[in-house]
């Protein structure tokens, strides 16, 4: 074999790792380099440091350790029946390459997955290796985020804690039936022991109140899954259930919905087509709602068609007009919890109008101020000088938003 | 009309000094304008005193006005002295972000946060050589005056490195020790290249998927402006231009024939994903490996695992619990969490060895319902308890136990096959074919109890129940029996 040099096997080991969508270099504990020998920080946010024509953030320099694979999961780039171009890193190469770029300002940290050689702990081993040399021998501080293999041992995992700031499994499908098809040689119990692993990682590294003892660090910023859109038949609500299941569980930090895409050399067992873009859209809307509106699974499935979310409108504008009697609501006097179920007003619009009322009766205008759509709001509300009167109601209230509603970033058409 | 020259653009201190001055001497907004700098004299220019707002003026003002100045729009200087001039009569009017004054400063605020951010983001460093070794050099155009609030940032992510900041307003740079600014430069004083640059261009390229080009997502958080001073820009076009070819070449390309192991991979767990009756477990190792495959009700798919029982081989005292809750769930053993604390401290007392008996549950998967990031333990259901009773009965056939303790209803009705009541039935040992069985409260009860005087009686009956049990299998109460054989 051609020894392929630095920036070919950076070249094929970054496009087989982009098929993950997780990006976010966020929940670190705040450090500094200040005070070390080497270089990097965290403050807890994620930075962004270019955007691909995707649409995609680059935070992190996300790559693969090798794309060698001895599995064979129908819906990836790397398994092993795929005639994809194979390459390997060695550990110093990873560590050479992430601190050349972070140098630079080009990435917040290392983003690093491999495919399964050898046998679990093997993998795991090497990328544990990469993680204990940029932090112990380079005193690196930038953000680290580690795949973690299934079946991969309990200790493997504790060290891996050590030195990455977050930590993901990926739970790949929605079924576990089609988990069980596409990719015989995983299993969901052993993907969802690897997210038990974690979680009771973090609740020991938790300083114990009556020792006052500081125990080991253990991925201060939690854990991540991924889960494929469209390469198996579940539905939506399904998708959710599975979600909600997985955040109270194992406590994750995302849930990263990625729709199936086609890949280079595709396997005959899986749908070949556009990625379906708009349901991944919604479905991260949806469990928005769930984490930080406070809606159920049951409550965004109740207004979706056959278990699928509309597409034509977002999760909550389905569920208010599915929901008229709950509305018109008084902006100047609703709770707060009335408020952010409102279409339109988000986290922040809704603490402001909070804030602002307790000052002067919201009229219209000052809401235009502090949302971004007034058209998608005023149906649902009341304000000083606005009611609704029958256009709660109206038959074609939805045709009207959606006319009434600025183009939502959507697949360009591959024609262009 | 008054006219206010301020040192530089961003003179926060010098448009405070003058804002106080005016504002006691009841200027209004509409008679003040403000400039900047080494502009064309535009009428009469005032000197302002030193002076002092008649009127406390919020912290949460000042921090805007901090944040404002630094903005390139040329009305900021005004716009902040006509929310200083309100704030006098409206106390509240920072609080009130649907006011047109209030929401325009916010949006300018934003604005600067937004290019400080768009700083740390898109500063890209390029190596230089001196006598003193490498250094990282950098040109950015920032949309607005924040290279000093973006500084320290740098210092502390590359403390121990020398790097400069090079923009049209002005320099920071960094030696290992010291920061220091000095006036903006034009662009040739900045390096030319890094050999790097073409190796993070080849990251950003193969790192981007052609098949989901969405060209205005991109540019909403990396517009155009920004793209000549972004190595990686060079390669946009050639992306989105190539992407459509690109994207259809995968979808038309041949499939790839999964590899015949594979084939035989999934043939072979299809079989075994669907749950064999006619299968005998031999050992109670057996059960904990065959109950991973357990699909005989639903509870499955929501767990994290089968937790079987637990303990030797043959023992003459069996434990059933209900059910494995959270933390039994995530570590795969029986009677670890709260309440197998609690039961492990009343074996204990009763002068029971844990490590000779088997312990297991009526249940093996964690029934529960998701609350955000919490799992509420559900009770389990009849036909639940029965689906499951066939590994109960297996770990009973194999450990061969002479007496079984139920824990509660729900072991109970597992145990006896029949609903049972704890307090009726308590106390006295029914007769089970193959073992006696007896049945008492769960530990969980007994952390459930809110008063102190009902827990410690309730603490007394358990500790007495196990007691009991432990004297009718023929277990011997040897002093630190409960430290084990």
């Amino acid at each position: 074999m051609a020894v392929l040099d630095l920036k070919r096997k950076l070249e094929i080991l970054a496009d087989a790792a982009k098929y993950d969508a997780s990006c976010a270099s966020s929940g670190a504990k705040k450090r500094t380099s200040l005070d070390g020998k080497g270089m990097g920080s965290t403050d807890g946010k994620s930075i962004c440091h270019a955007f691909t024509p995707d649409g995609r953030c680059v935070s992190l320099l996300k790559i693969l350790l090798t794309n060698f694979c001895v599995y064979d999961c129908a819906y990836c780039v790397n398994r092993v029946s795929s005639n994809v171009p194979r390459a390997r890193f060695s550990v110093q190469e990873v560590v050479d390459l992430t601190l050349s770029f972070y140098r630079r300002n080009y990435i917040e940290g290392l983003f690093l997955s491999s495919g399964i050689i050898r046998d679990s702990d093997y993998t795991m081993e090497q990328l544990v290796r990469v993680a204990r040399s940029l932090r112990e021998d380079h005193d690196f501080r930038g953000y680290i985020h580690l795949k973690l293999i299934p079946e991969a041992s309990a200790h493997l995992v504790q060290e891996a804690g050590l030195y990455a700031d977050r930590l993901s499994a990926n739970i790949e499908l929605p079924r576990e039936d089609s988990l069980k098809a596409f990719a015989p040689e995983k299993d969901v119990r052993t993907i969802k022991q690897a997210m038990g692993l974690v979680r009771l990682g973090r609740e020991s590294a938790k300083p114990d109140p009556k020792t006052k003892a500081q125990p080991k660090r253990f991925a201060p910023a939690g854990q991540s899954t991924q889960m494929i859109v469209g390469a198996d038949a579940a539905r939506d609500d399904e998708i959710l259930a599975r979600s909600e299941a997985l955040y109270a569980g194992y406590g994750l930090s995302r849930v990263y919905y990625s729709a199936f895409s086609p890949i280079p050399d595709s396997s005959a067992r899986l749908p070949l087509a556009q990625p379906p873009l708009m349901r991944e859209h919604r479905l991260y809307q949806a469990d928005w709602l769930m984490r930080f509106y406070g809606f159920t699974q049951a409550e965004i499935a109740g207004s979706s068609v056959d278990g699928m979310l509309d597409l034509a409108v977002d999760p909550k504008l389905a569920w208010a007009l599915q929901n008229r009697d709950r509305f018109p609501v008084d902006l100047n006097t609703a709770e707060r919890e009335v408020l952010l179920r409102v279409p339109g007003l988000g986290v922040k619009s809704v603490d402001k109008l909070i804030a602002s009322r307790r000052w002067r009766r919201l009229r219209l205008e000052d809401v235009a101020r502090v949302c971004a759509s007034i058209a998608r709001v005023r149906p649902f509300v009341i304000a000083a000088d606005w009611s609704p009167g029958g256009l709660t109601d109206r038959a074609d209230l939805k045709a009207k938003l959606v006319a009434a509603k600025p183009p939502e970033p959507q697949q360009l058409s591959l024609a262009l | 009309m008054k006219i206010v020259r301020l040192a530089h653009e961003t003179d926060f201190g010098g448009w405070r000094r003058a804002a106080r001055a005016l504002r006691s001497a009841g200027v209004s907004p509409e008679a003040v304008a403000w400039t900047a700098g080494e502009q064309a004299q535009l009428g009469e220019e005032v000197t302002v005193a030193d002076g002092d707002c008649a009127f406390p003026v919020p912290r949460e003002f000042v921090e805007l006005a901090r944040d404002v100045v630094l903005h390139r729009d040329p009305a900021r200087f005004a716009l902040l002295y006509r929310l200083l001039w309100r704030l006098r009569n409206e106390p509240g009017l920072m609080h009130v972000a649907t006011d047109a004054d209030v929401a325009r400063a916010m949006e300018l605020r934003k604005g600067v946060e937004r290019a400080a951010y768009r700083l740390k983001q898109y500063v890209r460093f390029r190596e230089v050589e001196d006598d003193k070794g490498a250094a990282y050099v950098a040109w950015i155009e920032p949309e607005h005056r924040v290279l000093a609030r973006a500084a320290p940032f740098f210092v502390e992510r590359f403390a121990n490195m020398r790097w400069a900041v090079l923009t049209p307003d002005a320099c920071a740079s960094w030696d290992g020790e010291a920061l220091s600014f000095s006036p903006g430069v034009s662009r040739e004083e900045a390096p030319a290249d890094d050999a790097q640059e073409d190796v993070w261009r080849a990251y950003f390229a193969a790192t981007f998927n052609p098949a989901r080009l969405k060209v205005k997502a991109m540019t909403a958080q990396m517009p155009k402006s920004l793209w000549r001073n972004l190595p990686e820009a060079q390669v946009i076009p050639r992306l989105i231009q190539q992407a459509a070819t690109r994207a259809e070449t995968m979808v038309g390309a041949p499939h790839t024939e999964p590899s015949k192991r594979t084939a035989r991979a999934v043939a072979r767990s299809v079989r075994d994903g669907t749950f064999d009756d006619a299968y005998v477990p031999t050992s109670v190792a057996d059960v904990w490996t065959a109950v991973q495959a357990c699909r005989r009700c639903d509870l499955w798919r929501d767990a994290t695992q089968g937790v079987a029982g637990e303990g030797p081989a043959r023992a003459a005292l069996m434990f059933v619990g209900e059910q494995p809750g959270d933390q039994e769930d995530l570590a795969g053993k029986p009677f670890i969490g709260p309440a197998g604390q609690m039961f492990d401290k009343a074996l204990a007392e009763a002068g029971v060895p844990r490590a000779e008996t088997y312990v297991t549950n009526a249940v093996k998967h964690f029934k529960h319902e998701p609350r955000g990031k919490r799992r509420i333990h559900a009770k389990p259901n009849v036909g639940e308890i029965r689906a499951c009773r066939w590994w109960l009965e297996n770990e009973r056939r194999l450990v061969r136990p002479k007496v079984i303790v139920a824990l509660g209803a729900t072991a109970g009705q597992a145990v006896f096959d029949r609903p049972v009541s704890v307090s009726k039935d308590r106390g006295h040992p029914f007769d089970l074919g193959d073992a006696q069985g007896l049945i008492t409260v769960h530990p969980a009860y007994l952390l459930r109890l809110p008063s102190h005087e009902d827990r410690a009686r309730a603490w007394k009956l358990f500790v007495a129940d196990l007691r009991a049990a432990w004297e009718l299998a023929g277990g011997s109460h040897a002093e630190g029996a409960s430290s084990g054989a």
